[in-house]
């Protein structure tokens, strides 16, 4: 997939902020001194009086984002995924998730892809976190498209959610335009040898895999599910039903993700085989993004190796 | 204040005291030595400072009041129901199952509450996001928020004071209620959060030291509070934990266990009997 353009989902957070906030006054942005990383440093230039940086405290930030929702604002509070969800959990789930805010959180630098940093700062478990808490839309898009559609879609949302980007250049595999609705997965390839669920950046992987899987005569189907919670039930229901077996594909840990939300859903409707593409319940560390997904298993050879293995 | 609003407002935290221990005799739990500590403070926020409408609890240009410290819900509860927003006689269905009146204060479920509160440290944090939000849309409502001397301990309070400071929200108003005591004991024994006026000094704040049973004392710091411009402001009232019910008084054993019934009986006659000094 080497002809397709590369671009970072934080970057097309920080993009879609400043469009967002060119028709809504409402809109303000709250940042913990990574305006710079997480790319709301192009909605500051473009408002300046919209943007809050709350300096190096998450914690502060989830319930300052709580308190401004109420007088009618609707906050995006950014930072990485691990403090967003990691250090900040308490916040969000006792003071945006039970009073059921509008608040937004834009969590970047999710997963192991963040690269150089290491284990401390590649979060690995924020859709476990975030999943568990009542209410809240659990979202991670695949590329720049449909990263900057669901902003804009977080944005009509009443109610809480949590959006996680990526720091490294992914593959934009959506047409520009494309439709994206909350709660909603969507084929990319259809198939029915094997479903391969993914989402984030395992999506071009889970495409590039189907292609070469398509060249030995397995037709995989390709489903983006870009939410994971409220996860699309009907969509996993009648690929696993059409293929009869699944792999999950995440650049998160193999508990509490996206594998494990599509597994119960199996397990109690449809008992169907799953296969879960992961991080296996470990830490990552410090390496080249590209690299380090190679060694973790999160790139198209994995699922391709998975995906004969399975359909034998 | 004149001497008849004086005697009124302490009518008005005799009768929110009552509504303490009913509501925490009623639950057979709950919080009253924390309550009884801010009573007046609860009554003078809802019976003289604040700019509210009970027929429009969610009034968006309303003051607004967090209950930081959210285990004192029977205090606030009380001071919402006289008020106006619910019934008296709702109060001792406090914690009871599918009560509107959680045991911590639930913005969705109870009319007056401001923001849903609990886990300390995280309603000054939310307060001072109101007043940022009322800065930022130019309005004039004022945030006021009232924390434990306990709750100082959390390190997230002092992440809200230096934003407050830092955003200068002078329509922002922080309270301490300094009665000394925390669950497991005396707060300078447990982990001593002294000196908290000069704390605050240092963080930004206008600070304004009162006795927390006193009316005056508490307007004075009020109306100056409200003169303040290009900082925060902060009242810490010296109060004593349990107030005016004599076996609760300085005892941290009441920070949250409810009366029985004889214990129930005493509190009642000794607070009737405040209410009829005062009523003389």
């Amino acid at each position: 997939m080497a002809e397709l353009k590369k671009i970072a989902t934080r970057d097309s957070y920080g993009k879609a902020l400043a469009e967002l906030g060119a028709e809504h006054d409402n809109l303000v942005v709250l940042d913990a001194d990574l305006a710079g990383a997480t790319k709301t440093g192009t909605f500051l230039k473009a408002y300046p009086q919209r943007h809050f940086d709350c300096g190096i405290a998450e914690a502060n930030m989830i319930c300052v984002a709580a308190g401004m929702s109420t007088t009618g604002l609707v906050p995006f509070a950014s930072t990485f995924a691990m403090f967003a969800a990691g250090r900040a959990f308490e916040q969000v789930r006792n003071s945006i998730g039970y009073p059921n805010l509008n608040v937004k959180i834009g969590a970047t630098h999710g997963g192991i892809s963040v690269g150089e940093d290491g284990a401390s700062h590649q979060c690995c478990e924020d859709f476990a976190l975030m999943r568990s808490i009542p209410g809240m839309v659990v979202m991670s898009p695949a590329d720049d498209v449909e990263a900057r559609a669901m902003v804009k879609a977080a944005y009509e949302h009443e109610g809480p959610v949590y959006m996680r980007f990526g720091r490294a250049a992914v593959p934009v595999v959506h047409e520009e335009g494309a439709p994206f609705v909350i709660g909603k997965g969507e084929i990319l390839r259809d198939g029915d040898a094997v479903a391969i669920i993914a989402n984030g950046l395992m999506v071009a992987e889970a495409l590039e895999a189907a292609e070469k899987l398509a060249e030995e005569g397995i037709n995989a189907m390709v489903i983006n599910m870009a939410t994971i919670k409220p996860l699309d039930e009907e969509l996993v229901l009648s690929a696993a039903k059409k293929c009869g077996k699944v792999i999950t594909c995440e650049e998160h840990s193999v508990i509490g993700g996206l594998g494990e939300a599509v597994c119960s859903v199996l397990s109690e409707k449809l008992p169907t085989k799953v296969v879960r593409i992961g991080v296996n319940d470990e830490y990552g560390h410090s390496g080249p993004a590209g690299a380090l997904l190679k060694q973790f298993g999160l790139c198209w050879e994995n699922v391709y190796e998975k995906a004969k293995e399975l359909c034998k | 204040m004149n001497e008849l609003e004086r005697k009124q407002l302490q009518i008005a935290a005799c009768k929110l005291r009552m509504g303490v221990i009913e509501a925490t005799h009623g639950a057979k739990a709950g919080h009253p030595g924390g309550s009884l500590s801010a009573a007046e403070l609860f009554t003078y926020l809802y019976f003289k400072e604040m700019n509210i409408d009970t027929a429009k609890p969610k009034w968006e240009d309303r003051d607004r009041f967090v209950l930081s410290k959210g285990h004192t819900a029977p205090g606030l509860y009380s001071a919402l129901a006289l008020r106006g927003f619910f019934p008296v006689e709702d109060l001792p269905t406090l914690r009871h199952i599918d009560s509107y009146l959680q045991g911590h204060p639930n913005m969705n479920t109870v009319p007056g509450v401001d923001m849903s509160t609990g886990s300390l440290g995280q309603g000054i944090s939310c307060a001072a996001g109101m007043a940022l939000g009322g800065k930022h849309q130019n309005k004039d409502y004022r945030v006021y928020t009232l924390l434990g001397d306990g709750e100082l301990q959390e390190g997230q309070v002092w992440e809200a004071c230096m934003l407050a400071a830092h955003y200068k929200l002078d329509n922002f108003c922080v309270i301490v209620d300094n009665n000394g005591l925390q669950i497991d004991g005396d707060v300078s024994k447990v982990m001593s959060p002294y000196p908290i006026d000069e704390k605050l000094r240092a963080f930004g704040f206008d600070v304004t030291v009162v006795n927390g049973h006193d009316f005056d004392e508490l307007e004075a710091a009020f109306e100056k509070a409200k003169t303040v411009k290009g900082k925060p402001s902060a009242i810490l009232m010296k109060t004593t934990k349990g107030k005016d019910v004599s076996f609760m008084e300085n005892n941290a054993g009441w920070h949250g266990k409810a009366p029985n019934d004889a214990e129930y009986e005493q509190a009642m006659n000794e607070l009737k009997a405040i209410l009829a000094g005062l009523e003389a």
